[in-house]
């Protein structure tokens, strides 16, 4: 085996780093469900896949900003996800079912998708699309970037919000355990539906970063399950910042496995990380 | 009839399997055939999912590892078609148990860990698949392999295959759910811990479930490579098979054998129903719909919910029959006096905290031993110990002259040691009689399920639970829970029996109640071991009492010698109290 050239290992790693901020940007959201919500939304996929179709729709039918989209599609989405996760709250819906009722919803939704935009695939053109500059002797994409600093961005505040703002405390202790948390003043039910809204705006401005850069089709949902499952079990549930840290950690390893082997090994590695972290330590999921 | 189910599987698989020299058109036996291919994967899922409560969604793994046995050497070996397919089952089953023997020796790898590991190991198998000569990339066409004809068409061939496998997997689902296995994994599900204390071989079981649920997953998939006769890794290893057989399972319910087989028929059904013509989305969006709506309306699934219709509508008039009756099962009584249970130098420390610092307690036979001490003094870490719920981090536990300090929490319970929790910890979903039985069944007394439930009556009467026999454990109050604490670990026989503060949080007359019980239970053979605060109580039944303190011995003998001494009023009471002259 031959080593490639320091630059394109260099290029590499740059181009995992900002498929792992993707990782991160969609696990985000997931994670904070599965760790505070106790909902394991699969949904929150074809949230991510509906969100870029219509950002797609709104860019190719109006021609306006990709990023200016979000200032529909966010609060549509908080609004869906409110919805369901009062499904979830009326019919208390154990973890483990779920994950089976938000199977149902994808499945709708990726049928929904399909129906309105067929099954082919589909690229959103916009005027940076293709737009990159060089650092060094490195190509930067302008549509990744943006994604990368988009997820920091997001991760940060949310971490923030978390950690220092009463909010993101009563959401803390209303995770843990919702009937006290209530005893001592929480208002868990608003509470747990305003995060689950969020959530779901996370995934609406997910699928608008993945639609500038990704090609979409409906079966592509997915095909992101897996590896952004890895992130959010390694980065640890209701953890801000840890599925953007793991997210890299994969994005980065996957890549440079690609460019050292061959492309078609890189599932392995982040699977085989996941395995070994399940293993080593349950405790931490 | 003794088995009708039994029965009834057999008969109708014959009939079924005369559907070929009928000569229907041809569509028609595939179209059977898939459904009896789902009742087989979903079936084979369920026996280690459904019964234990283990969600694998690594299914596809060993559904794939059977696709691709059979795709290998039928394909690329040239071995004939049916010599495939007990290597196909071969060959998933050892991936499970090579799978299981490392996954299942971790404690924490439960619920969501479980199910996200396996799928993991879903994608590794797919990978390596892909990259090496198995596959190699291209995937495999199997169009030249002779299928043998056993029947007038070779749809009807494949048919005939998927319904053995089916009748085969329905009628192993039902012989382990009325096994011991099957009782077993039923209170793994409900609660691991406590199964194992109770002495149920979890580690093993679970270990035997994924074999069996993995073997037939196997066989599903060499004839699959077959009837599909061009295999590639991205159709066979994806996220489809797992995410369908546990939606066919939890539609059609994973409590009972035959559910997954329902909820196979149904989605099978219902998808082709929509696959003619433009419905195929129409389809899936309907089976999402059917899905949600299963989720919300029956979370028990289709089975459960028509049974317990049953069950409404003809009361409890059938159970009637007279029940052996059952002497008082209690061990002969020996000689009063002797150690029966001995811990020397026994220490247990958890992270930065040593909860047991080198203690020697001996119990003796036939005694009440009271074990007190300020809380945080390590009483019920010795419980936990000498059960085996907690690992002893060094010193010795002799029990009956047996080195019990290092064996398995459910080895220990076969020696002949029982114990209650603290916090009652019933297997939710088994009623309260079966919830004794088990303990029957598992324990020191090793009784076979028909006699563990009469067994299971004698413990209830003599708990006063009798009239909750049938109820789940949810119906009862914290008194009874208690009382059912108690009936689950005398019903395993045992010679010693650790309670860990039965009477907290009772009131004073259930408290007389609890007493007077665990009189009884002394004066039947057992030997007690009890932690308690409630000092009435300790003073009423103690023999001897055991005082620790900081996890160190700091007295021991009969009960009122033991708290006249200054030392034990400090440690209960403080210093200033003492010092106070009291």
């Amino acid at each position: 085996m031959t080593l490639p050239s320091a630059t394109l290992l260099a290029q590499s790693a740059l181009s995992g780093l900002f498929v792992g901020a993707l990782y991160g940007l969609i696990g985000l959201g997931l994670g904070l469900s599965w760790g505070l919500l106790r909902t394991i939304n699969l949904a929150h996929f074809a949230f991510t896949f509906a969100a870029a179709y219509l950002c797609y729709q709104l860019v190719t039918s109006t021609g306006i900003d990709p990023l200016l989209t979000l200032a529909v599609i966010a609060p549509l989405f908080f609004a869906l996800g409110c919805a369901l996760h009062w499904l979830v709250q009326r019919f208390d819906v154990s973890p483990l079912n779920s994950l089976l009722l938000t199977f149902g919803v994808t499945a709708i939704i990726e049928a929904g998708i399909q129906a309105l935009w067929s099954a082919d695939f589909r690229r959103l053109e916009s005027h940076y699309a293709q737009a990159r500059f060089k650092l060094g002797a490195l190509f930067v994409p302008v549509p990744e970037l943006i994604t990368l600093v988009v997820a920091l961005a997001l991760s940060l505040a949310i971490w923030a919000l978390l950690k220092h703002t009463d909010l993101g405390k009563a959401l803390r202790a209303a995770a843990i355990d919702a009937p006290i948390a209530a005893a001592f003043g929480v208002n868990q039910r608003a509470l747990s539906l305003l995060l689950a809204g969020t959530c779901a705006a996370l995934a609406a401005v997910a699928g608008v970063c993945l639609s500038l850069s990704f090609t979409l089709a409906p079966s592509q949902i997915y095909a992101w399950v897996g590896v952004v499952f890895a992130a959010v079990m390694m980065g640890g549930l209701g953890s801000a910042l840890g599925p953007l840290a793991a997210g890299i950690v994969i994005g980065v390893s996957e890549a440079l496995t690609m460019a050292i082997t061959a492309p078609s090994w890189a599932p392995i590695v982040s699977f085989t990380l996941l395995i070994a972290l399940l293993l080593l330590r349950p405790g931490r999921a | 009839m003794k088995q009708p189910a039994v029965v009834t599987l057999l008969a109708g698989g014959a009939l079924l399997a005369l559907v070929p020299w009928l000569h229907l058109p041809a569509f028609y036996e595939s179209i059977l055939y898939l459904v009896l291919h789902w009742v087989l994967l979903a079936t084979s899922w369920n026996i280690l999912s459904g019964y234990s409560g283990y969600f694998s969604f690594g299914h596809g793994a060993f559904f794939g590892a059977g696709v691709y046995t059979t795709a290998v050497l039928a394909g690329k070996f040239d071995w004939p078609f049916l010599a495939t397919l007990p290597m196909a089952a071969a060959v998933a089953a050892v991936l499970g148990l090579a799978l299981g023997a490392v996954v299942f020796r971790v404690r924490g790898v439960r619920g969501e860990v479980f199910a996200l590991l396996t799928l993991a190991v879903t994608f590794v198998l797919a990978t390596i698949v892909l990259n090496t000569p198995i596959d190699g990339g291209p995937g495999i066409y199997l169009s030249g392999v002779q299928v043998p004809r056993l029947a007038p068409t070779q749809p009807g061939t494949f048919y005939l295959l998927a319904l053995a496998g089916a009748v085969g997997a329905l009628l192993v689902a039902h012989v382990v759910q009325r096994s011991r296995l099957g009782v077993g994994l039923f209170a793994i599900h409900d609660d691991e811990d406590a199964a194992e204390v109770m002495g149920v071989p979890t580690y093993r079981y679970k270990l035997v479930a994924l074999a069996i649920s993995c073997a037939l997953a196997g066989l599903a998939g060499g004839v699959h490579a077959l009837f599909i006769s061009y295999v590639t890794t991205g159709e066979v290893f994806s996220i489809t098979v797992p995410l369908t057989v546990i939606l066919m399972s939890v539609l059609g319910g994973t409590r009972h054998w035959a559910g997954p087989a329902v909820g196979a028929t149904a989605i099978t059904l219902l998808l082709y129903a929509f696959t003619k013509g433009d419905l195929a989305l129409a389809g899936k969006a309907t089976t999402g719909a059917v899905l949600i709506a299963a989720i919300l309306f029956m979370p028990q699934g289709i089975v459960p919910w028509l049974l317990s219709l049953r069950r409404a509508a003809a009361p409890a008039a059938a159970d009637a029959a007279p029940r052996e009756t059952v002497q008082a099962p209690m061990p002969a009584s020996t000689p009063r006096g002797e150690a029966l249970l001995r811990a020397t130098a026994l220490t247990k420390s958890f992270v930065g905290v040593q909860a047991l610092a080198g203690v020697d307690i001996e119990v003796r036979r036939g005694e009440i031993l009271g074990l007190i001490g300020p809380n945080g003094s390590g009483k019920s870490t010795f419980i936990n110990v000498v059960s085996g719920h907690h690992a002893a981090t060094s010193g010795a536990i002799t029990f009956e002259g047996r080195e019990i300090a290092r064996l398995a929490a459910h080895r220990i319970a076969h020696a002949g040691i029982a114990r209650t929790y603290q916090i009652p910890r019933p297997f939710a979903h088994l009623s309260v009689r079966d919830n004794v039985a088990a303990a029957a069944m598992f324990g020191g007394a090793a009784l076979s399920a028909s006699r563990a439930r009469a067994e299971a009556d004698h413990w209830l009467a003599f708990t006063g639970l009798a009239v909750k026999a049938d109820a789940l454990p949810d119906a009862l109050n914290l008194h009874q829970r208690k009382f059912l604490e108690l009936a689950r670990a005398l019903a395993s026989r045992p010679r010693l029996v650790l309670l860990d503060e039965v009477l907290c949080g009772l009131n004073p007359a259930e408290i007389d109640d609890a007493v007077a019980l665990i009189r009884r239970i002394r004066d039947a053979g057992t030997t007690v071991v009890f932690v308690e605060h409630v000092m009435r109580a300790v003073m009423a039944l103690s023999d001897r009492l055991v005082v620790l303190d900081h996890g160190q011995l700091l007295a021991v003998g009969p009960a009122a010698e033991v708290m006249q001494r200054r030392d034990v009023v400090d440690a209960y009471l403080g210093t200033a109290h003492a010092a106070a002259g009291h």
